[in-house]
């Protein structure tokens, strides 16, 4: 039996502050606290704000990672400061001292506060958010598969904390990005038998260029998050819905290039950089290069590929042949996409269900349904 | 100033659902909330929501069950509405989008709670409050030209003209600290219950009572107010909640001696006796000697009985709190609990519209008392509650305004509550700090006002009530700014805890029997010859007059209660 009483220690907490009524920078503000080890960093803003300043600035409701009302950073990283512990926040400070800050990629009103409706709430609003079901409705409940729901349940389960939007790269370079707490909303329509307009959001959100293919595959939104909603891949499946599944070529080529990135690493082990821009724009195969859109994009590719050549970070006889590896390592290759492309239905990494479950430990991981799966 | 045929305070399950009717019906309405709505404490509802839509089912089983759960002390006319009404509500739910978990033959599943005869609760895994309420905000989004938004936006209080109906509010926007007076032709508060009066409390620190004692200072009659309802499981480390639904999938409550006790206390139901019954098993458990862990104040939940597969799909938020809050893994062992506060059944009094008796404003939701909880309420009864009398109050709301001109007001309110807020934030440091107060409010509550009460105890609370409510008077906050300054708004939060603790205290001295939530241990016997009748609050002057109104029944008489 886990007993967690453990004597209260002493914390100090460094706060970000900045008022927008006083003209000045944002500073930093130090106060320790005491509590038990296992309590949150939020109980401990709440007691610097009780005991020693009201002013402090944070939102918060639930204290229990519900609500989603207190995002921010702890020590650089992005997370609900109820959600996370005053020990394992100090052991991984730099100094020993707790830094907390406001999320990023988002404008700060005051102190830990940012305007969620500026950056995050118009992104969602971009997504058509609502079910799309507009025929007579039955006279009971849809009738929908058991699993669709549990499915779809994940990315119910976010709570629009804005955590994965504070530190994902991509609307970093882009602002415009859709981003992936919005883009796990659209997920949970796009996964929902009842939703009526499934084709035309994935046309929507494909061949918007700030859409599903503007995502760098950084996992960053998925280490952010603290409900498991992987919102990455929620993305993914969202793409292999669209490519594979809709058969939509988007305007930006990410399908093309999706499917072209697993056709060379299938035939060559490993990247074939030159084949790359072809194929993406011209069409999969090794004629793809003939294709006039497939001959201006190399074009204008050419002054990349020369300084490549240049500084020698890739030879002419790669550019030409390829990448070599020994042949076993190639078969291997080959094998785990025999393997995965022999099975009935798509294997769908689903992390909602999280944990080992007794009965999967017997089935090799990544093999059997898509529920009960191993995070 | 801005102006609208129904005004929503509060943007939870009631105050959402509220504005969706009212704009349906054709009415112009604007939503108000001091967070933004996807944070409204509906949000933490974990175990779903009761309607009996099973086929070998019926309403009347569902009502019977409310009612005995409410210890008789519900009104059976509301109870009717609400039961009878549910199964077409939560149809409505999922066809606007609620996630609802399935059966195989894809139908809603149905999971077991507390105080039901069968299993009647449809469910999103444990997050039902927030599935739904999501949803409703996608709803909200998706009207955006019919209901307009003020989110992050206080309010500070309800107006009246001159011939008493409520006309609109006075509120601050937050994020700018701009105040203004918005009108409407009806005011419907759905802005939740008290929790924070109490400490702990598995409620928001947001839920404040802040409806409440702003209907009580207009003249609103509050009803109820002693039936406060503790939770059997929440965690002994800091009050979270652990979810019914967890004894609902089959887990079990053990003392120290591995005894699973609630044989002792309700043969037939076990842990899935009422919450009131389940809460003083392990209150009497643990004043016995039996309780578990280091200082024996707790009791062991043991979910490791549910497989562990349907834990992790059916019981997941509860299974990261463990983890997180706890340092348990419920899968593997047992974790320790107690009761804790968690609603108030009490509220503002409303008839089966969700009418108060003051023309123009309407409650609905946990801020409201219609009253179909009674003495206790059943589990996944609050979410029916907020849902039914949040649509009926808005569609009767927007009825009414269409057959009204706007009722004039003034800025004379403005003027009092922009020289209010000036004031508190000008205190001079030498009285007591908001939060010092606060603290003592809630520890006061929970020692006195709890699952066990009697006349000396609840006394004694009464003084510090009072004591603080003077203190509370010149409390000292240290945010002198505009921009979201949340330590003005919690100097006059605490004002409205007060209130609501005040007519607490005060009712349950009143009720000198033992009923539901309200247990006297000098008054241990139900005692309907006396007691089967509403306890009503109202302001007079400056403090708290008690009256009483009648039990509506209709089918049911009152009989004992047995689990």
């Amino acid at each position: 039996m886990a007993e967690t009483h453990k004597p209260p220690e002493r914390f100090t907490l460094r706060m970000r502050r900045y008022d927008p009524e006083s003209g000045e920078a944002p500073y930093w503000d130090e106060h320790t606290i005491e509590l038990e080890p296992h309590r949150s960093v939020l109980e401990g803003i709440l007691q610097a704000k009780a005991k020693f300043d009201g002013s402090i600035g944070i939102r918060c409701s639930c204290r229990a990672a519900i609500c989603g009302s207190c995002g921010v950073r702890i020590n650089g990283e992005p997370g609900l400061a109820c959600h996370t512990h005053l020990d394992h926040a100090r052991a991984s400070s730099k100094d020993g001292v707790i830094e907390v800050e406001p999320m990023g990629n988002m404008p700060v009103i005051k102190d830990m506060i940012v305007d969620m409706d500026a950056v995050h709430w118009k992104k969602v609003q971009r997504v058509t958010p609502w079910l799309i079901n507009e025929g007579p409705q039955p006279e009971r409940e849809h009738l929908v598969p058991r699993e669709s729901m549990v499915d779809i349940t994940q990315t119910m389960a976010c709570i629009q904390c804005g955590a994965c939007v504070s530190d994902c790269l991509a609307m970093e370079v882009d602002p415009g990005f859709i981003g992936p707490a919005a883009l796990a909303k659209a997920y949970r329509f796009v996964g929902d038998p009842r939703d009526e307009e499934q084709r035309e959001r994935l046309l929507d959100l494909s061949e918007d260029p700030q859409g599903i293919y503007d995502c760098t595959h950084c996992f960053k939104c998925v280490e952010a998050c603290p409900k498991d909603v992987n919102p990455m891949g929620q993305i993914m499946r969202l793409r292999r819905i669209a490519g594979a599944d809709q058969h939509i070529n988007d305007q930006n080529n990410g399908h093309r290039h999706e499917e072209t990135v697993v056709t060379l690493i299938k035939d060559y082990g490993l990247l074939h950089e030159a084949e790359m821009i072809p194929r993406s724009y011209g069409g999969n195969s090794w004629f793809g290069k003939f294709h006039p859109a497939a001959g201006k994009e190399l074009l204008s590719s050419l002054p990349v590929a020369i300084r490549g050549i240049a500084k020698r970070k890739m030879s002419i006889k790669i550019a030409i042949f390829g990448h070599k590896i020994p042949k076993q390592d190639l078969n291997a290759v080959k094998r785990i996409y025999e393997k995965v492309e022999s099975k009935p239905e798509r294997y769908e990494l689903n992390l909602y269900v999280s944990g080992v479950d007794e009965d999967a430990e017997q089935t090799p991981v990544g093999v059997g349904s898509e529920e009960g799966s191993a995070k | 100033m801005p102006a609208h045929d129904v005004l929503i305070i509060g943007a939870g399950l009631a105050g959402q659902r509220a504005a969706l009717a009212a704009a349906k019906a054709g009415a112009s309405v604007a939503i108000l909330s001091k967070v933004h709505p996807v944070r409204s404490h509906s949000v933490a509802a974990a175990g779903g929501i009761n309607a009996a839509i099973n086929v070998a089912d019926d309403w009347r089983s569902h009502a019977y069950d409310t009612v005995k759960g409410s210890d008789f002390l519900g009104d059976q006319d509301a109870i009717e509405i609400m039961c009878s009404e549910a199964p077409k509500e939560v149809m409505h739910l999922e066809h606007i989008g609620v996630t609802f978990h399935r059966n195989d033959s894809g139908e809603l599943d149905l999971r077991a709670f507390g105080g039901a005869s069968m299993k009647r609760t449809a469910y999103v895994a444990d997050i039902t409050g927030q599935a739904i309420l999501h949803v409703l905000y996608e709803q909200l989004m998706k009207h955006h030209e019919q209901v307009e938004r003020y989110e992050e936006w206080f309010v500070t209080s309800l107006l009246q003209d001159d011939s008493g109906r409520c006309c609109g509010v006075v509120a601050r926007d937050v994020r700018s600290g701009r105040m203004e007076t918005l009108q409407a032709k009806n005011v419907i508060l759905a802005c939740g219950g008290a929790g924070q009066v109490y400490s702990p409390t598995t409620n928001a620190l947001i839920v404040t009572g802040d409806g409440i004692a702003q209907a009580y200072r207009i003249g609103a009659p509050l009803m109820d107010m002693e039936m406060v309802q503790y939770h059997p499981t929440t965690l002994v480390e800091n009050g979270l909640l652990i979810t019914e639904g967890a004894r609902g999938e089959g887990a079990t409550l053990l003392n120290s001696e591995g005894e699973r006790f609630m044989e002792k206390y309700a043969p037939n139901k076990m842990e899935l006796a009422s919450r009131d019954v389940v809460s003083r098993a392990e209150q009497t458990e643990i004043l016995e000697g039996r309780g578990v862990g280091a200082n024996k104040d707790g009791i062991y939940l043991d979910i490791t009985k549910v497989p562990r597969k349907r834990t992790l799909e059916a019981l997941r938020e509860i299974v990261n709190i463990g983890k997180d809050f706890a340092g348990v893994d419920i899968t593997r062992e047992p974790i320790m609990i107690r009761p804790g506060q968690h609603y108030i059944m009490g509220g503002v009094k409303t008839d089966v519209n969700g009418a108060t008796p003051i023309e123009g404003l309407y409650a609905a939701g946990e801020v409201a008392c219609v009253s179909v909880h009674g003495g206790n309420r059943l589990g996944a009864n609050s979410l029916l509650d907020t849902l039914i009398f949040g649509r009926r109050a808005g569609e009767h709301a927007a009825a009414r305004a269409a057959s009204m001109g706007l009722p004039d007001t003034s800025d004379a309110q403005l003027r009092e509550d922009v020289a209010t807020i000036d004031a508190i934030i000008a205190r001079p440091r030498t009285g007591r700090r908001v939060s010092e107060i606060k603290q003592e409010l809630g520890e006061t509550m929970n020692q006195y006002v709890a699952v066990y009460r009697d006349q000396e105890g609840l006394e004694q609370a009464h003084e510090i009530v009072k004591r603080l409510q003077a203190e509370s008077k010149d409390a000292y906050i240290d945010d002198k700014g505009a921009v979201f300054n949340q330590d003005v708004l919690g100097a006059i939060e605490l004002g409205y805890m007060l209130d609501c603790a005040e007519a607490t205290v005060v009712a349950a001295i009143e009720r000198k029997e033992s009923r539901g939530a309200q247990f006297r241990t000098d008054f241990p016997e139900r005692n309907d010859a006396e007691w089967l009748k509403h306890i009503d609050i109202s302001l007079n002057g400056d403090g708290p007059q008690i009256s009483y109104s009648a039990v509506t029944m209709t089918q049911w008489e009152p009989e004992e209660r047995k689990y």
